[in-house]
This record gives C-alpha cells, structure tokens and sequence, in this order.
C-alpha cells in the first residue's frame, strides 16, 4: 500500500454567477489593479489517500469530490496529485 | 398527530418548529441527528440553522448524517417532508429536492420579514393558506436559488414552484436585484417541491411568525397544511407517493399525477 496526497481544486461552473469572484473584481480598482478580469473563486481540499495503486487512490478521491467537495449542479473539479507525496507505507509498521 | 423535527449540530430553529407544531395542536417530536429511526411520525421538519458548520456547503454533510437515511426513506413511503432555510439547502444537497443554494447574491447575510405568495393552494404544503402574501422572516446568507433553465421550465410547467418573492402589489420580484427578491433566486424562487409532492423546501421562516407573541402568526398557514396533510396521509393508511398521486388526480386537475 502507498500513501497518495491530492488536491481537489472546485470551482463555480462557468456561467454561474459567482458573487466571490464578483466582489473582489469589484474591488479591483481601489487595490489601482485594472488588469484583471473573470475572477472566479472556489475551494481546494488536500487530502492523503492510502491505496494499492494511483489509480485506486484516484477513484476514491472522484468519488469524494462528487459526492461531498462539489455539488455538480453548480460546481466543477478537477484532481491534481500532488508531487512527491506518494510514499508506500510499510507493511512492518502498523503504528503508522 | 406526531410531527417529528430533526436537530442538528448547529441546528438553531428546531425548538421554534416544535413551539409552532405545539401552537398548531400537533404533538412535537425531537428527532437526533445520529439516529435513523424517526419514530412514529406522520411528518418531519428540517428546521433552520447551520448544520455541521455549513461546512463545504450548506447542507452537504447533513446529508450523510444517519438521520438523513430515515428522512429518505420516509419520503419514499409519501411521508411529507418540509425543509425550512437550512433544511431546504439539506434537501437541495440531497437531491430530495432539485436545485441549489447559492451564495446571496448580495454577498450579504439578509436578516428580515419579506413577502412570499404560494403559487397554488391545492398542495400539501399550501393547502391552508390564504392566498395572500405571507409575510415571514428569512435569515440566511445562502439563499439564492439555483436551477439551470430547462429545470425552471420543468418546475414551473409541472407547478413544483410553491414559493416566490413578491413585490408590495405582489407580483413576483423577477429581478434577481430588486429589493423584494431578498438574495437573487432565478425567478423569485423561494420555495419548491419534488415531483411526487410529498418533500418540499422553503427559505422563509414560517415557524418564526407562529403567534401573536412573536409578531404575527401568518407562517401558521405553511405549518396547519403539513399538518392537515400529514393527517389526511395517516387516515389514508399512509399511501405510496404514487397511489397518492392517483388519487389526488381523480378529484383535481394538478401536475401530482404526473
């Protein structure tokens, strides 16, 4: 078994009205920033999966960001694993 | 008559829904969270408040608690089911009703009386009401409802919308930016139900205007009709959604039959 650290990044879907992403475009102008445009604000969950294989562990965490991170009615997510987090956990030390 | 109200951690309109069962003459039962027996209820109440922190969502992890699991299967039986603010958003998140609980478009959390006017009077949840707006308060800051437009379409062709925000002349308040639509619900949404009719969810507070000690009792009306419903359900020897349904369709016309 190996140990997976992911992100879940979640988002409100395009075309939603994002009231987050609109209060901080509207206050844009007061930080003289008047290059920026389509703020979107959502949510990430890090999270660490202990699974047979990445694509075990993958599994368990679409599930997660369907079902619980995310409400697909409104929302989208995407799954990053994060670099040089997996480890395998060994089987001797069943403390960890 | 036993009318069950679920408490959750954060719950903080449950003991205002057993007061109003009480005023009403019906007997209030405290339901737990932790536990999926309902007990010998004939309906339940998913009061307002902050289940579990409203944590990721409103609403998301209530769905998973063990009580949710009683509650589902409940309304599978035809039970009535009404989801008040935070149960309405418990609801939504279960899927028991469609749509979503946006952030208030105002970003702001909106603590006062507004007016809804039931769309038909012919419904579990509405059958006692006068027809009048209904001046209740809200409190919430994620009330903005949320369907995509072939849902609304499906809602309002099949008379799912029980609710909606409505201007002084009460005419609903269809702009999502206008005083009267109190935190931008698509169509001045404020309340529907599922396609059986047996689950709907609300904003507005019905069970905070109970008596004339509380200001007035115009939210009774909501409260008296899922009595009356819950009542007539039980006389009826608790029929199935769909029988229900049947029977409801040979004494009116209505979208129940569908």
């Amino acid at each position: 078994m190996s140990e997976f650290r992911f992100a879940v990044n979640v988002l409100p879907k395009p075309g939603i009205l994002d009231p987050q992403g609109r209060a901080v475009e509207l206050r844009l102008p007061h930080l003289n920033v008047s290059s920026v445009s389509k703020v979107r604000v959502g949510r990430r969950a890090e999270l660490t999966v202990t699974a047979g294989s990445e694509t075990e562990a993958r599994a368990v965490v679409d599930g997660l960001a369907r079902e619980l991170l995310s409400n697909p009615l409104i929302e989208t997510y995407a799954i990053e694993l994060l670099e040089g987090t997996s480890s395998a956990v060994s089987a001797e030390a069943p403390g960890r | 008559m036993r009318v069950g109200v679920v408490t959750f951690p954060g719950s903080n309109s449950d003991v205002d829904a057993l007061n109003a069962l009480a005023v009403a003459g019906a007997e209030p039962v405290a339901l737990w969270h932790e536990s999926p027996d309902l007990g010998a209820v004939s309906a339940v109440i998913l009061p307002g408040g902050f289940a579990y922190g409203d944590y990721i969502r409103a609403g998301v992890i209530a769905r998973f608690s063990p009580v949710m699991r009683g509650v589902r299967d409940f309304a599978a039986a035809g039970g009535h089911v009404l989801g008040i603010c935070n149960g309405f958003q418990v609801l939504a998140e279960s899927g028991l009703v469609p749509g979503a609980l946006l952030r208030n478009r105002s970003l702001r959390f909106v603590c006062r009386i507004v007016a809804i006017k039931p769309e038909r009077l012919d419904s579990p949840f509405t059958r006692a009401a006068s027809g009048s707006p209904i001046h209740i308060p809200i409190a919430h800051g994620e009330g903005c409802y949320y369907a995509d437009e072939a849902t609304l379409d499906a809602l309002e062709a099949n008379g799912r919308v029980l609710f909606r925000y409505v201007r002084d002349d009460g005419s609903p308040a269809l702009d999502p930016d206008e005083p009267a639509n109190p935190n931008g619900s698509l169509r001045a949404i404020a309340g529907v139900c599922n396609a059986a009719g047996n689950v709907a969810g609300l904003m507005p507070h019905p069970e905070r205007m109970a008596e004339g000690i509380l200001g007035s009792d115009e939210g009774m009306q909501l409260i008296r009709s899922l009595i009356e419903s819950a009542s007539e359900w039980d006389a009826a020897g608790r029929p199935a959604p769909g029988k229900a349904d049947a029977a409801a369709a040979k004494t009116k016309v209505g979208p129940w039959a569908t």
